[in-house]
This record gives structure tokens, C-alpha cells and sequence, in this order.
């Protein structure tokens, strides 16, 4: 993997990876909405509305996922200064708070048939709403610095507290929702997963990861091109003929 | 040599002869949480149901007021990087600053903490367990603190960031500091809440001047 | 084997290259003057003599040893003067020192110091009420109150008058005498002190 690390090695193999990654995410996502949509048992208790779990879950999962990824790469870049790490963890970073709302949206849009209402403060969700911080907050504190390399490494350390953090915070909520709501009943996630209903889940969620790789290659290729400019231009700026005086 | 004494002497004779930083925190505490009888009415027993949750809520975000500056000033003035080139470990600059900073903080807000709990009519059986939760919980806040405080060292708007960052991974210190509260309330025992809080600032203080001190490196690069 | 070397350091401010491919070499009693122009990284150099960050490439080295190895060793052997004079205004001149001192157990040097740059008159005035140029001499007094033999100085010059630079240069004069050693980074607008002369460029690579 070190071999990645050189920029222009990244974007052949990128350039390479890219189609295969983009038909595996349409695959993925059509058949396991397909089979989740059409071809999957309804739930005897909360009827059609339990398929928005195929979005919901595989969601959940990828917002936790690429958590940890922004955490490893932030590690590789902190302890052994890979290259290329800080700018997957940045480029990961968006797309990651993405999958977060998804999982906030969807679980609300769940809710509402379920429990009446647009929002509970059912443990899983108020975890996923403090991961949603998680990430606005790595997101600002990278670009809050005018110098982009302290903004990296600030960042890396958060990711990795944050990380750290991540069981703790889970585990306080869960312990603060049963001593509020001793009586919760239903779980968000639906009634032990049948293989009709796992198997479009796991589609879903390859095509959920293929997606997210599609677009995570697209955005470090740009970042990358996006130095190369910088780097031009720093080079223009060298070639001022006042430079070196007073 | 760590020269402990002489860097803690040092943060509270700053702090102590620019006292009215530490009042205005206490201050925002108080005025802050007093806004809550206007807001929801002043029956006795809708303000004992949110009391705990007021004092702690207030206290968070007092003691975020007054982190920005932990490191800001000796940053800006140059103080911080002859720290950094002083034959003293940044981790002992770190534990002296956020041990200072609860002296000044902290503990005026734990100091003040009763008087709030009176006038949001905390049930009096509890007011023990939340001194000792709050003695337990605002370290935590001090030490965590002194980590994000390092990390947002010469960004834009670091206050602010400041709070954005560290809200999410106070969550649990303010779950288990109310919880504590609460059980007293209902006449359980708050201990076991109390041990956890406790747990959480045994790992507060291993972690932060470590991490702290390896952001403050970044920053002085 | 001179006491304080570098060889082959490169420096990364950013996503630029500020030098590389750069050595050093000083010797007890010596003094290395960087001079170049704004931009040419004097004050990063400086900054890595002192342990501040670590070379991009290269190793700054004390007697044949890393000072990356003991960076607390490092810091015990050595007086940082930087731009900024990190005057507290609310601590008197005597109090702002002796913290100082204190860290490297030489609080009895204080005295002489103060009187050295002309400050024992002020000695118990809260630092709020000291000009710019008092509190550059508050700044360089702590070369005399910490006494140690590596002395890294950025700029000195700046914002001192005829007299203050007297003193300094008699206890650079004194220091090196001693056997103590001195870098010191100069605009080059004066004469430069006497000392070999490292002299630095501008240069616009970027990071590979």
C-alpha cells in the first residue's frame, strides 16, 4: 500500500479502479433495492414501512465505517507520515457526514409510522446524531487553519480522540436511554434478520461501499490535482523580481 | 525536572491578578442558568425536574467560555514556544495550566453550584451528590478542555470550535454527572454514577497532558 | 568533531521547501550568523537548532548525539531569543525573569542580568509600564539569568538603542570567551557581528 502513496502511481490505479468500483455500486444498490423493495417479506408489526431499514442500516453502517477509516488514515499519517493519508481522511471526511444524516433522515422517516412522531430519542440515533457532530466538527477544525498542513494534523489528532471516544459516548447513551425509557420495545432495527431480508441488506451495504469508494477516489484524485496547481502557483509567485529584496 | 510548583505558581498569579476573567465565567453561569425560570415558567416542580439538568448544561458551557484562552495569550506572546524550548516537559505545562484553569474555573462554578441548586429548587437531599459530581465532572471539562483548546491553537474562530469539538465528547460526563444527581433525588445510591465519573477523570488526566502536549508541538512547528 | 552540527537539513514550512542540503558546524567559543532575506528561513533554522519541529530531512546533532534523542537534555543547554518578547504585563520585570531562571536553577544569576541591560532601576515595575525597547532587554536579560552555553538569537537588534546593543555585544563578547556559542540571525543591515557567516536564500521548491 505504500506504493499508493505516490501521487501520480494513485492516479493510474485510481483511473484503473474507477469503472470497476462504479459497476459494482450499481449492481450492488439496483438488486438489493430491488430485492428489498419487491422481493422481501413486509414486517408483521411495523408492515411496509420496515424496508426503509435497506437504506437506514447499510447507512449506519457506512457512517461508523468510514469513522474508522478517517481514524486509521489519520493514525498513518500522524505515526508513520504517509503522504497520502491526510487527504483520503479529508476527502473521506464529507462523504462520511453524509451517510450520518442519511441514517438520521431515514431513522426519522422511520419513526414517524412507527412511534408517531418525526424524532425519538431512541439510543442508536442520538448516537448517530453525536457521531453527526463528530464529523461537522473534524470537517471545520481541517479548515479552520490558513495554514492547510496544521489544519491536517489538528484534524488527525481529533479523529483520533474522537475515535477513542466513539464506544464510550455509545455506550453513556445506551445507558442513559435505559434509564429513561425502561420499557422500549421495539428496536429500530426490525425482528431478527430472515435471509430474505439479509440479503438485500448486504447488497445494499456492497453497494453502499462501492459508492462511497467511487466517490472517494473521484474526490482525492481532485485534491491532488488541486496541490498540483497550488504548487504551480507558488512557482509563479517565485518568479516576481522583487522577491529577495528589503 | 519538572519545576511543577513554579509553573502552577505562575498560572495563578496571572490568573489571580486578571481575576474578573475567572468572575464572568461564574457569572455567565449564574445568569445563564436564571434565564431558565423565564423561559419555562417558575412552578416548583418544573424547575426541580430540570435543575440538575440546568446546573450541568450552564457549567459545560461556562467553563467553555474561559478554555479559548488557556493557551491563546502565552501563543500569541511568544511565552508558549520558550515553554517549548524550557528544560521543562509541555505534558507538566499542560497538567499546571489545566489544574490551574479548574482552580479558577471549576471551582468557583462548584463553589456557586449550591445557591443555583436553591433558587431552581433542587431537592436540598441532593445538593451533596451534585457537589461531588460536579468536583468530579469539571476537571474532566478542565483536562479535556485543555486538549481541544491545543488542537484549535491559531485557527479562525477558535471559540467556537472549541465548543463544537468538545460538546460531543462531554455527552457523557454530563449523562452520568445528572444521573448522579438524580439518583439522589430519587433516594438511591449515587455512588456507583460517581465511580464512573470518577473513571472518566483518571482517564482525563493520563490522556490530556499527553495529547495536549503533542498538539502544542504542532502548533509551535 | 565540532560541538554543534547539522548536516544535510532540509525545512517544510507548509507545502514549501524553504532550504535543503543545508550544513553547519560551530565549535566551542563560536559563533554562526545567519543572514539572507525574508523568506530565506533564518528563524526556521533557528527554530530547528532549538527543538522546535523536526528537519524535513537531516540531523541537527550536540557532540555526536541527535538532539532529537534528548530533546529535554537539548533544552536545558540552550537560550531561545525569538521575535516576540513573551513579557507577562501583569508580572513585575524581577518576576517575569526569575520564572525564567528558575526553570534552569539559576535564580542568583537575576540580579546581574537586570543590571547588565540596564533594568535593575525598574526591577519591581509591573512589565505593563516598559517600552518596546525595555522589554527586548527583558527579553535578551534572560540570556544572563539562565547561563546556558548554546545561545540562539533571531533578530537581536531589533528595537534596541546604541546602548542596549553595547551590552549585547559585550556578553556575546563575554559568552563566547567563556566558551560558549552563539547563533545569531541579522537582517545585515549593521555591520554583522564577527563570526562565520551562514548565508541563506530564497527558494520556491515544492514538496515532493
Amino acid at each position: 500500500m505504500s506504493r499508493l502513496a505516490n501521487p501520480n502511481r494513485f492516479q493510474k490505479f485510481s483511473r484503473r479502479v474507477l469503472p470497476w468500483a462504479a459497476g459494482l455500486a450499481g449492481l450492488g444498490l439496483l438488486a438489493g433495492l430491488g430485492l428489498g423493495l419487491f422481493f422481501s417479506p413486509g414486517d408483521y408489526q411495523q408492515g411496509e414501512s420496515v424496508r426503509i431499514m435497506y437504506v437506514h442500516v447499510p447507512a449506519a453502517w457506512m457512517a461508523l465505517g468510514v469513522y474508522t477509516l478517517i481514524a486509521l488514515a489519520s493514525g498513518l499519517f500522524l505515526v508513520w507520515k504517509y503522504p497520502l493519508a491526510d487527504i483520503v481522511a479529508r476527502a473521506a471526511a464529507p462523504l462520511g457526514a453524509g451517510f450520518t444524516l442519511l441514517t438520521l433522515v431515514t431513522g426519522s422517516l422511520w419513526g414517524k409510522p412507527t412511534w408517531g412522531t418525526w424524532w425519538v430519542w431512541d439510543a442508536r440515533l442520538t448516537s448517530v446524531l453525536i457521531l453527526f457532530f463528530l464529523y461537522l466538527g473534524y470537517i471545520a477544525l481541517q479548515n479552520a487553519f490558513d495554514d492547510g498542513a496544521r489544519g491536517a494534523k489538528s484534524a488527525a489528532v481529533l479523529a483520533l480522540i474522537g475515535f477513542v471516544n466513539v464506544p464510550i459516548i455509545k455506550w453513556s447513551v445506551e445507558w442513559w436511554h435505559t434509564l429513561h425509557q425502561p420499557a422500549s420495545v421495539i428496536r429500530l432495527d426490525g425482528p431478527s434478520i430472515h435471509i430474505s431480508m439479509l440479503a438485500p441488506l448486504l447488497l445494499m451495504a456492497a453497494g453502499f461501499a462501492a459508492f462511497f469508494v467511487v466517490l472517494l477516489l473521484i474526490r482525492v484524485r481532485s485534491a491532488l490535482l488541486a496541490r498540483k496547481i497550488r504548487a504551480l502557483r507558488l512557482v509563479q509567485a517565485a518568479a516576481d523580481p522583487h522577491i529577495g529584496g528589503r | 525536572m519538572w519545576h511543577f510548583p513554579a509553573l502552577l505558581r505562575r498560572e495563578l498569579k496571572l490568573a489571580c491578578r486578571q481575576a474578573s476573567d475567572s468572575a464572568a465565567a461564574v457569572l455567565f453561569f449564574l445568569l445563564a442558568a436564571l434565564l431558565f425560570p423565564f423561559g419555562v415558567g417558575p412552578e416548583t416542580a418544573v424547575l426541580a425536574r430540570i435543575a440538575a439538568g440546568v446546573i450541568w448544561v450552564m457549567a459545560l458551557l461556562a467553563a467553555m467560555l474561559s478554555l479559548e484562552r488557556l493557551f491563546q495569550t502565552d501563543y500569541e506572546d511568544g511565552s508558549l514556544e520558550l515553554l517549548a524550548v524550557a528544560p521543562v516537559p509541555l505534558e507538566g505545562v499542560v497538567l499546571a495550566k489545566g489544574l490551574a484553569h479548574w482552580l479558577t474555573t471549576g471551582l468557583p462554578l462548584l463553589v456557586a453550584s449550591p445557591v443555583l441548586a436553591l433558587l431552581l429548587h433542587l431537592p436540598v437531599s441532593a445538593i451533596g451528590a451534585m457537589m461531588l459530581a460536579m468536583a468530579l465532572g469539571t476537571p474532566v471539562l478542565s483536562f479535556l478542555g485543555a486538549i481541544g483548546a491545543a488542537l484549535v491553537l491559531g485557527a479562525r474562530r477558535g471559540g467556537v470550535l472549541l465548543a463544537l469539538l468538545l460538546l460531543p465528547l462531554l455527552v457523557p460526563v454530563l449523562i452520568f454527572g445528572v444521573a448522579a444527581v438524580d439518583a439522589a433525588i430519587q433516594g438511591q445510591d449515587p455512588l456507583p454514577r460517581l465511580a464512573v465519573l470518577g473513571g472518566f477523570l483518571i482517564l482525563a488526566l493520563g490522556f490530556a497532558p499527553w495529547v495536549s502536549a503533542a498538539a502544542l508541538r504542532q502548533a509551535l512547528e | 568533531m565540532s560541538a554543534f552540527t547539522g548536516q544535510d537539513l532540509a525545512c517544510l514550512r507548509g507545502e514549501r521547501l524553504v532550504f535543503k542540503g543545508l550544513d553547519f558546524a560551530l565549535e566551542a567559543g563560536g559563533a554562526l550568523v545567519l543572514t539572507g532575506p525574508n523568506g530565506s528561513g533564518k528563524t526556521s533554522l533557528l527554530r530547528l537548532m532549538a527543538g522546535l519541529g523536526t528537519p524535513h530531512a537531516g540531523a541537527i546533532r550536540w557532540h555526536g548525539a541527535a538532539i532529537a534523542d534528548d530533546p529535554d537534555a537539548h533544552h536545558a543547554r540552550l537560550c531561545f531569543v525569538g521575535h516576540a518578547n513573551a513579557t507577562k504585563a501583569s508580572l513585575s520585570v524581577t518576576e517575569n525573569l526569575t520564572f525564567w531562571a528558575a526553570l534552569h536553577g539559576t535564580e542568583e544569576k537575576v540580579p546581574a542580568a537586570l543590571k547588565a541591560f540596564g533594568l535593575d532601576r525598574l526591577a519591581d515595575l509591573p512589565a505593563r509600564f516598559l517600552s518596546a525597547g525595555q522589554r527586548r532587554r527583558l527579553n535578551l536579560a534572560r540570556l544572563l539569568a539562565t547561563d546556558a552555553p548554546l545561545w540562539l538569537l533571531d533578530e537581536p537588534e531589533a528595537a534596541l538603542d546604541a546602548q542596549a546593543m553595547e551590552a549585547l555585544r559585550a556578553s556575546l563578547a563575554q559568552h563566547r570567551a567563556r566558551g560558549g556559542m552563539v547563533v545569531l540571525a541579522t537582517h545585515g543591515a549593521d555591520a554583522p557581528p564577527e563570526g562565520e557567516i551562514l548565508e541563506l536564500v530564497v527558494t520556491w521548491e515544492e514538496r515532493r
